[in-house]
């Protein structure tokens, strides 16, 4: 169950209708993972009201970074290149520090080209929503292996991956992100309240979601496929999104069945146990759980590791409550008598 | 030429003798690299430059932190020429290591202060000698051996200014500008300081041959490296987002700018900040955060130097694709990886000018002077604004981190420049919006910053494949016509990016085409050419890229124009034959590429050879 926002018939509280986050028509490949991700996408921004003018919709370069252009069609956009989108959105959210900062890259974008970037902007903390469309392939150059892919993996035309894997949610923790998700392409109820958790969140929030490549990775055998992914993916919880402008529900839960985490905006994400106990919030666990689950080649999906109290690179920068690129003139050009002060300082 | 031995100086006559040199000269101090010389050279520099006499200083380093060998030039000139001088006619020696070599460098004639205990005048006997044992003389004062190293230079500074007859007051002066805030440190040093000058007056007779007189040449100038010049040029840009990635030598100008935006861009009722600094994990992230800025709407810029413009090869196209305005320094030195990153070169104009993969021509400007250091940096992010493009701005090691002297800079005039920027407003008054439509005819289409809250204000901003509106397109159409309106814009920003500097003496046949750093070595050899030669030449001093016609019509007036600059190939050479292929038979190179700043008498020698030229 995902809270829906209070609208009055299909518009949300800004006014704005679903079709007002769509974007231009997908020309991906029918069936594509990526695709199912820009839907829930536009879904989760409709649904929590945000005002796409805000919202800069960042990505690098492969087919999961083309989606920015089939959602949010009111937003700006900037498709990149390949593996820098966190620099990019660095300096876009520094200049503005207003924008909603949507970053969308593949796995071959983030895991291998990118690696160095996307390491930088979890340890800088830059706040921003980042979706790894992971699809164990380079969908765009047609098939290759990516670095997230198994070892042992096998494409339909023979060829065997012989590299571990990178585990891209260990190595965000690793880094000091704090948030981190996995999430499965095909299951929407999880996809849009770890969205809508990610909005929420002051500082980079990673959700690595399993996004198969219908065209080069969706065979049987593969662990990036559809059905693969239906048969092994195991809940952490069951996820509840409850945002700030709406009231907590008063259920009653037994002891120990349900856990609350507050976020920095005041939204609140509800985690319901399924079987195993799990707390997000401690980041031993979070290790422990990862490194159990890949060595029994289990498809644990939810919220992996949260640290609400966490504090971004805006916070930390101490600049003007204005964005950067608005101020100004007389913000942003001293006056003569400071040219003439360092004049004197070089007579 | 009178040989003069060590400790028995030529006797002097009062008045002004024969064969008296007067503020004309270089003084070469070679010591260890990590010893601290920097504050006694700039001491030594700031008291001549007090005294009202042009000067200038080079510091020739090593890539290492401590224990190579490092020299600093100085030079001294009543004529106001501040290049570099290749003759040394005063060294001082403080280097075992060098000691030889620095003594054979020295003009016959000249003077040799040395560290007592280096024996320098073993090596030659046309040179006067002056003995000093300026470690010893330190220790009369300091305990500390670390700190006495450091004294031990303020100790020749005393000496040389004996010897020179800079009177001790400014050397005081030098010290007290140096070490502002320190007062005990300025106590220690000015005492090193006078017993080198007791040591000197009472050991030695003066020699008269080179002396240093008080003029009134420098009265109101300021003495900067470039990097601080640009660095302010920034300040007063208004740059709200620097990033960077240290690389020699352009780091200072970062840390130089950070600090100045520390001092003044600090919201005073608020105590924030109005900018935004950020030292990012490498170059490609540096240009990529600069144009994620730009493209948000901050004035946005990095430094760096040749490796770090290599990195950044991809992004920049991508910007120039894409129309993204922000500013890259690039601080030029010689080649790739170590050896010498140390020393200068003018070798990235083939790559600045067209950074990237796929057609691209990027704008570059070429300051000359610390003037232009400064004023080039804020005019650069006009330019970048106006054309939403990246715009370099190539200075050099010798212009960035060498001292040169100037007058002051004057405050830009005008408002900031930000472009073709449509708000909400202008939105809702024009009632439509196509990011890349040409609408003036200057291929310069309007762009809206992110979080414009305008239903029109949205647009997808990508590389190569884009329609006017900024949809996706592979239409050959589409990109034929993008192709030909970048064009379009490059031919407007030749009227706006500063023209070249020409001059044109009447009765000249042949001229020079130089750049950047290398105009002071041209300047002072067209007076040598003059003076020596009887020939005289035209010269034009080219500022910016792309190149534009004033160069055709410079080209066109001389049967032969020499391009002179300071890297292997001749690039610029290149460019001005590329551009006007049917007089590229009348460009001749003539070129420097040692890793020191070229000099005048090396230029002068060049053309009198190619031309034949005899001496009058
Ligand atoms: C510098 C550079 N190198 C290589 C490429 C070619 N390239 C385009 S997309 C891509 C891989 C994309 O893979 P991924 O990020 O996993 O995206 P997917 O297509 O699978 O969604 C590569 C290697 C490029 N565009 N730029
Ligand atoms: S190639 Fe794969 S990743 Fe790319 S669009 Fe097709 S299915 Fe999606
Ligand atoms: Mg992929």
């Amino acid at each position: 169950m995902s809270s829906t926002v209070k609208s009055s018939g299909n518009v949300n509280q800004l006014g704005l209708a679903m079709a007002d986050y769509k974007g231009a028509r997908s020309t991906l490949c029918a069936g594509c993972g990526h695709d199912a991700i820009s839907s829930q996408i536009s879904r989760t921004f409709f649904e929590m009201g945000v005002n796409p003018y805000r919202v800069a919709k960042m990505s690098g370069i492969g087919c999961s970074s083309k989606t920015p252009a089939y959602f949010l069609g009111r937003s700006h956009g900037f498709n990149s290149v390949h593996g820098r989108m966190p620099s990019v959105a660095t300096g876009a959210v520094v200049a503005n520090r207003n924008l909603i900062c949507l970053g969308v890259s593949g796995d071959g974008d983030t895991a291998s080209i990118g690696l160095g970037q996307f390491c930088h902007m979890l340890r800088r903390n830059i706040p921003m929503v980042y979706v790894l469309e992971n699809n164990g392939v380079y969908g765009l150059t047609k098939g290759q292996f990516s670095a997230t892919s198994e070892m042992g993996a096998r494409l339909r035309g023979g060829a065997v991956n012989d590299l571990p894997a990178i585990d891209i949610c260990k190595l965000a923790i690793e880094m000091g992100c704090s948030y981190v998700a996995r999430s499965f392409a095909a299951d929407p109820r999880q996809v849009v309240p770890l969205l809508k958790g990610a909005l929420s969140h002051n500082g980079t929030a990673v959700i690595d979601i399993l996004s198969p490549c219908v065209t080069f990775n969706d065979h049987d055998e593969s662990s990036r496929s559809y059905s693969w992914g239906k048969e092994h993916e195991e809940l952490l919880h069951q996820i509840d999104f409850i945002p700030h402008f709406e009231q907590l529900p008063e259920i009653d839960y037994a002891e120990g069945e349900m856990q609350q985490v507050e976020l920095h905006d005041g939204s609140v994400i509800q985690l319901r146990k399924v079987e195993k106990d799990y707390d997000p919030t401690n980041n031993a666990h979070a290790f422990k759980m990862l490194r159990e689950t890949r060595e029994a080649h289990e498809f644990l999906t939810g919220l992996i590791y949260i640290d609400p109290s966490a504090s971004s690179f805006i916070d930390r920068l101490n600049l003007v409550d204005d964005p950067l690129a608005l101020l100004d003139e007389k913000q942003l050009r001293p006056g003569p008598e400071v040219l003439d002060q360092l004049m004197e300082e070089f007579m | 030429m009178s040989i003069v031995k060590e400790q028995t100086p030529a006797p002097t006559a009062d008045g002004s003798e024969v064969g008296e040199i007067v503020n004309e000269f270089s003084i070469q101090v070679a010591t260890v690299n990590g010893s601290g010389s920097q504050s006694a050279n700039n001491v030594l520099m700031r008291a001549i430059f007090h005294m009202g006499v042009p000067v200038s200083g080079k510091n020739l380093f090593p890539s290492n932190i401590a224990g190579l060998p490092t020299w600093f030039t100085i030079r001294a000139s009543a004529k106001g020429f501040i290049g570099r001088k290749k003759e040394i006619d005063i060294l001082v020696a403080m280097n075992r290591q060098t000691v030889r070599q620095d003594v054979e460098s020295v003009e016959p004639g000249g003077i040799v202060l040395y560290e007592e205990k280096l024996k320098a005048s073993q090596f030659r006997d046309d040179l006067i000698y002056f003995p000093i044992p300026f470690s010893a003389l330190a220790r009369e004062i300091v305990e500390d051996s670390r700190l006495r190293k450091l004294v031990t230079n303020m100790v020749y500074v005393g000496s040389l200014a004996e010897v020179l007859g800079i009177p001790m007051a400014q050397v005081r002066r030098g010290i007290e500008d140096w070490f502002k805030k320190k007062p005990k440190a300025v106590q220690l040093n000015v005492r090193a300081a006078e017993l080198g000058s007791e040591y000197v007056a009472e050991n030695f007779q003066r020699d008269s041959r080179f002396r240093l007189r008080q003029m009134d040449k420098t009265k109101g100038k300021i003495i900067i490296d470039g990097n601080s010049a640009s660095a302010m040029g920034c300040l007063f840009a208004g740059v709200s987002v620097l990033t960077w990635y240290p690389i020699t030598p352009s780091s200072s100008m970062a840390e130089t700018l950070a600090s100045y935006l520390n001092r003044f861009r600090i919201d005073p009722e608020t105590g924030k900040a109005t900018y935004a600094v950020v030292q990012a994990e490498d170059e490609l992230a540096a240009i990529g955060m600069t144009l994620g800025a730009g493209w948000a709407g901050a004035r946005a810029m990095t430094t760096t130097s040749g490796p770090g413009i290599s990195l950044m090869a991809e992004f920049a196209g991508f910007g120039y694709f894409a129309e993204i305005p922000c500013v890259i320094f690039d601080v030029q030195r010689v080649g790739p990886s170590t050896g010498l990153p140390t020393r200068t070169s003018q070798g990235d104009i083939f790559s600045l000018y067209f950074l990237s993969h796929g057609d691209t021509r990027h704008l570059v400007l070429l300051p000359a002077n610390m003037t232009e250091c400064f004023d080039m940096a804020w005019q650069a992010f006009d330019l970048a604004e106006e054309f939403q493009q990246p715009v370099f701005v190539a200075s050099d090691l010798d212009l960035g981190m060498n001292n040169w002297m100037a007058d002051p800079f004057e405050y830009p005039q005008g408002k900031l420049n930000r472009g073709k920027v449509l708000d909400k407003e202008e939105l809702e008054r024009i009632g439509e919006f196509a990011r890349y439509k040409d609408i003036e005819g200057d291929g310069i289409p309007c762009r809206t910053l992110p979080g414009t809250e305008h239903p029109l204000a949205a647009y997808f901003t990508r590389g190569s494949g884009h329609d006017e509106s900024a949809a996706y397109t592979e239409s050959p159409e589409a990109y034929t016509r993008l192709m030909d309106r970048l064009s379009r814009k490059h031919e407007t920003a030749k009227t706006r990016i500063p023209q070249p500097v020409v001059e044109l003496p009447q009765g000249a046949e042949i001229g020079v085409i130089a750049f950047g750093s290398t105009h002071w070595a041209i300047e002072e050899s067209l007076l040598q050419l003059k003076r020596e030669y009887a020939t005289e030449l035209g010269y034009l001093r080219v500022r910016a890229l792309p190149l534009t016609g004033h160069v055709k019509e410079f080209v066109e007036r001389y049967d032969r124009v020499y391009v002179v600059e300071q890297n292997r190939d001749g690039q610029l050479a290149g460019l001005i034959r590329m551009e006007i292929p049917e007089n590229a038979g009348r460009i001749l190179k003539i070129l420097h590429y040692d890793g020191l700043p070229i000099d005048a008498r090396f230029v002068t020698d060049q053309i009198a050879d190619a031309e034949g030229l005899e001496k009058e």
